[in-house]
């Protein structure tokens, strides 16, 4: 533990302090134009992949559900542009394997406004219909795990919930949507909040913002005193916690608000918490009332010579091709990456959509590539900076050496490798340049298999 | 726009810091230390600090081409071991017992190892441990600093022709005519004559004619700079120092006469540059902070014991080298304890109660009902 960070009054141990890099902090929320085709992949969340509902050749109205969830674990899609479905065919993915997708074509002429779209009173709802009414909108966590929102604030029975907490930190450099989101949608934050509070059965929810945003404290503290005038039905609270990466972690913004670590293998409802991200909650209090589907989201695409970077309201299944050629990317675009440059995933090809998950694009030219190219990877030197860095106390340098020995099981059971959740802190300090987190993603593939089989 | 797109894993952004640039700011805060240890001996210190650390350049390109080793001389750390390995030679070492040591500390310190970062022990404290045993007496001959002539005239043992004998250097101190002539380090003055010596020179080595290496305070300083910037463990000096100090001030409490103060302890010798620079060599030493520390206690307590209780004056090397072959054991038994594994997750900080006030004062006062004190109605 380091005494400074003390002083500093940062209260989750180690963690790293990479540049912010925020170019599009003060750019207000722009919307991106409709694309002449987008392609909705069926599984863009955690759990089951809904049912196809529309055929080939169907005549879709932005906002119609595209296909239903059968199972608990599933969100339904809608359309996100007024159209037609030209195919459902396997087309490529983020994520490397080409997977089943509706291909819509956009009718040109289109007002794209959600037809579909039938207003409902909720104020009298009770928990049970608004986790319903959440199920419809298709919403998943926005802010990058794409685990559907309405089971993780259905509350488990033997469990009870009494803090929502909001994460609005945004740790990851470049990553601006959640912040232009809590500047400018505020009042939806709170609309937002009100109803997982009502779903969850929370009293109290804090919304936690790393206190390099704050004029997005700001604009939160002025809608929350709107909010009080109204009802005094729920207590919420925004907190500045410490900028540092990754605060934004669950566990991590856990520690920071209220001074406990969440036992391993445990989640938040074991202390009475259920967490969610700024982006969803913000999401679901516009969308709820108007009765929508989750159609758009809010994608920071920036980087290194973007001509207009910006935080834009991106149809999803839009192509990444389309979006870059709208921003106006650099010709010798190298690596584009879906997310944000510590946990994000670089596109394959560029004819990957926009899912539900996508915070961010991030496009870096061959000359910002360069320097990290011509770094030569030495042995471990042991310098112990991964294990000054490793939010989540493990010995990374340890845990390194035995990867590249292939003693996969001795980095589980005597390291604590399942601990481990790829924030990158290991290896954005390397100064060997040794890939530590590419090595203990496949020691868990390895370790998953082996569990498997 | 070209399609042609990479694709690389997670995190793409990288620190800047690289295994260059730390060992290249570590030579760079070496190089006041070298000045002044030139400032104090003259051209027979220059010397020596040359070619001690071309014979380790020479021996590690050696080394790398050879194959199957990893890093080379533009990792800059075999220029670390070179200079740390100068300075912790008398400054009138032969030069050419001193290129024997750079090369036993690259080959035999760090290549046969596998080179960077696979070494178990401190290359320079390798060498240096070989040439104490090769040449016990060169290595204990030191000549008194701030000589008159230094800039002018090599030391003469300096020059001596390899494998032969070095020349005795006492007609040629008296030479140079100064008034208190120290032939010997204030540490086997102190063990062998009963003599302290003054604790501003120690702490300075400038005034009179210690045969002292570079000031403690200097290299405490660059220490300081290193870990302000964190290219060093500050535990590891600190643990170092600390328990150096603390044995030998419980120790000179037993027994004054027979023990120095631990002013003494801390400012003589090679334990300044050894807590500083040696101890802290990255691949010798734990990556545990917990480990950390107890390595550098360990190092401190020998440091002590050697130096009270063998017949050697000064203890530091052994107390490093052995600490070296301790340090995957302590690494062993101080692994961190990840996060929410702790024996108990007590709240450090709380900026929000855990639970909302109003809950706990229900919970508080809740009356539970008596197992069975309510019947459910059966219909019958």
């Amino acid at each position: 533990m380091k005494i400074s960070s003390y002083i500093r009054g940062e209260v989750f141990e180690r963690g790293i302090h990479p540049p912010a890099q925020k170019l599009t902090a003060d750019l207000p929320i722009r919307r991106l134009p409709f694309p002449p085709q987008v392609v909705v992949p069926v599984s863009q969340h955690i759990g089951k992949p809904p049912r196809v509902v529309v055929r080939v050749g169907q005549e879709v109205v932005r906002g119609q559900p595209l296909a239903l969830a059968e199972d608990w674990l599933s969100v339904p899609h809608h359309a996100p542009v007024t159209g037609v479905v030209e195919a459902i065919e396997l087309r490529p993915s983020a994520r490397g394997p080409w997977t089943q997708s509706i291909v819509i074509r956009t009718h040109p002429g289109a007002s794209q406004e959600d037809l579909w779209a039938q207003p409902r009173d909720l104020s009298t709802a009770s928990g049970q219909e608004i986790l319903q009414a959440i199920w419809d909108t298709g919403m998943v966590g926005l802010g990058g795990a794409a685990f559907p929102t309405h089971a993780k604030l259905s509350v488990p029975k033997q469990a009870k919930a009494h803090t929502l907490v909001v994460n609005g930190c945004e740790c990851e450099p470049y990553l601006t949507c959640d912040h232009r989101l809590m500047v400018e949608h505020a009042d939806d934050l709170i609309a937002g909040i009100h109803y997982g509070l009502r779903a969850t059965g929370a009293v109290r929810a804090i919304i936690g913002v790393e206190n390099n945003k704050p004029e997005a404290i700001k604009a939160i503290q002025a809608a929350i005193d709107r909010d009080k005038l109204l009802s005094s039905e729920h207590e919420i609270h925004v907190e500045a916690v410490p900028t540092k990466y990754p605060q934004g972690s669950e566990k991590m913004l856990l520690m920071a608000l209220f001074g406990v670590e969440i036992a391993a293998g445990a989640l938040p409802i074991s202390l009475g918490m259920v967490v969610n991200n700024v982006g969803t909650l913000a999401a679901l209090g516009r969308l709820l009332p108007r009765g929508q589907g989750l159609t758009e989201r809010v994608v920071t695409v920036t980087g290194p010579g973007v001509a207009r970077p910006g935080d834009y309201r991106v149809p999803i299944g839009t192509p990444l091709q389309f979006i870059l050629d709208t921003v106006g990317a650099p010709a010798e675009s190298r690596e584009v990456i879906l997310g944000g440059p510590m946990m994000g995933q670089a596109a394959p090809s560029l004819d990957v959509p926009v899912t539900k998950g996508v915070s961010g694009v991030l496009v870096f030219r061959g000359e910002d590539l360069a320097s990290r190219q011509k770094r030569s990877t030495y042995p471990c030197i042991k310098c112990g900076e991964c294990v000054e860095s490793c939010p989540m106390g493990l010995n990374p340098s340890q845990l390194g050496m035995l990867a590249a020995k292939r003693e996969y099981e001795t980095m589980g059971e005597q390291y604590f490798l399942g601990d481990c959740f790829e924030c990158g802190c290991c290896t954005y300090v390397c100064p060997s340049n040794i890939p530590l987190v590419q090595q203990f993603r496949v020691a868990k593939q390895v370790l998953r298999e082996r569990a498997a089989s | 726009m070209s399609a042609r797109i990479e694709l690389r894993t997670a995190p793409h952004v990288k620190s800047p810091r690289t295994v260059e640039t730390i060992m290249r700011t570590v030579v760079l805060s070496l190089l006041p230390i070298c000045l002044f240890f030139i400032y104090q001996y003259g051209i027979s210190a220059a010397a020596s600090i040359l070619v001690v650390t071309g014979a380790c350049l020479v021996a590690e390109r050696a080394s790398t081409r050879a194959g199957g080793q990893s890093g080379d001389i533009g990792d800059w750390s075999a220029t670390i071991t070179g200079l740390l390995l100068a300075l912790s030679l008398p400054p009138g070492f032969p030069l050419w017992m001193g290129a024997i040591a750079g090369l036993v500390a690259i080959f035999l310190g760090k290549s046969i190892f596998g080179g960077l970062g696979r070494n178990v022990f401190n290359p320079a404290l390798v060498g240096r441990a070989f040439v104490q045993a090769a040449f016990p007496t060169a290595i204990a001959s030191y000549t008194p600093s701030f000589l008159p002539g230094r800039f002018g005239e090599f030391i003469p043992s300096s020059l001596a022709l390899p494998f032969m004998q070095p020349p005795a250097t006492d007609a040629w101190v008296k030479a140079m005519q100064i008034d208190a002539i120290a032939s010997a380090t204030p540490l086997s003055q102190f063990k062998f004559e009963g003599v302290v010596a003054g604790f501003d020179q120690l702490l300075t080595s400038l005034g009179g004619h210690l045969a002292v290496g570079p000031s403690p305070l200097l290299i405490l300083a660059c220490g300081l700079f290193l870990a302000y910037r964190r290219y060093l463990d500050w535990r590891i000096p600190v643990a170092v120092l600390g328990s150096a100090v603390v044995l030998g001030w419980a120790l000179h409490a037993f027994d004054p006469v027979r023990f120095a103060d631990p002013g003494f302890v801390l400012l003589s010798g090679g334990l300044m540059l050894g807590a500083i620079y040696m101890a802290t060599d990255m691949a010798t030493s734990p990556v545990t902070p917990k480990g950390a520390l107890l390595y550098g206690a360990l190092i401190g307590v020998l440091t002590v014991v050697i130096r009270d209780f063998s017949g050697l004056p000064e203890g530091v090397m052994y107390a490093i080298l052995i600490a070296n072959a301790a340090a995957p054991l302590i690494e062993r038994v101080t692994q961190p304890t990840p996060f929410g594994r702790g024996p108990s997750s007590k709240v450090r900080r709380a900026t929000y109660p855990l639970t909302p006030s109003y809950i706990s004062r229900e919970e508080h006062h809740a009356v539970v009902p008596e197992k069975g004190s309510f019947k459910p109605k059966v219909n019958q």
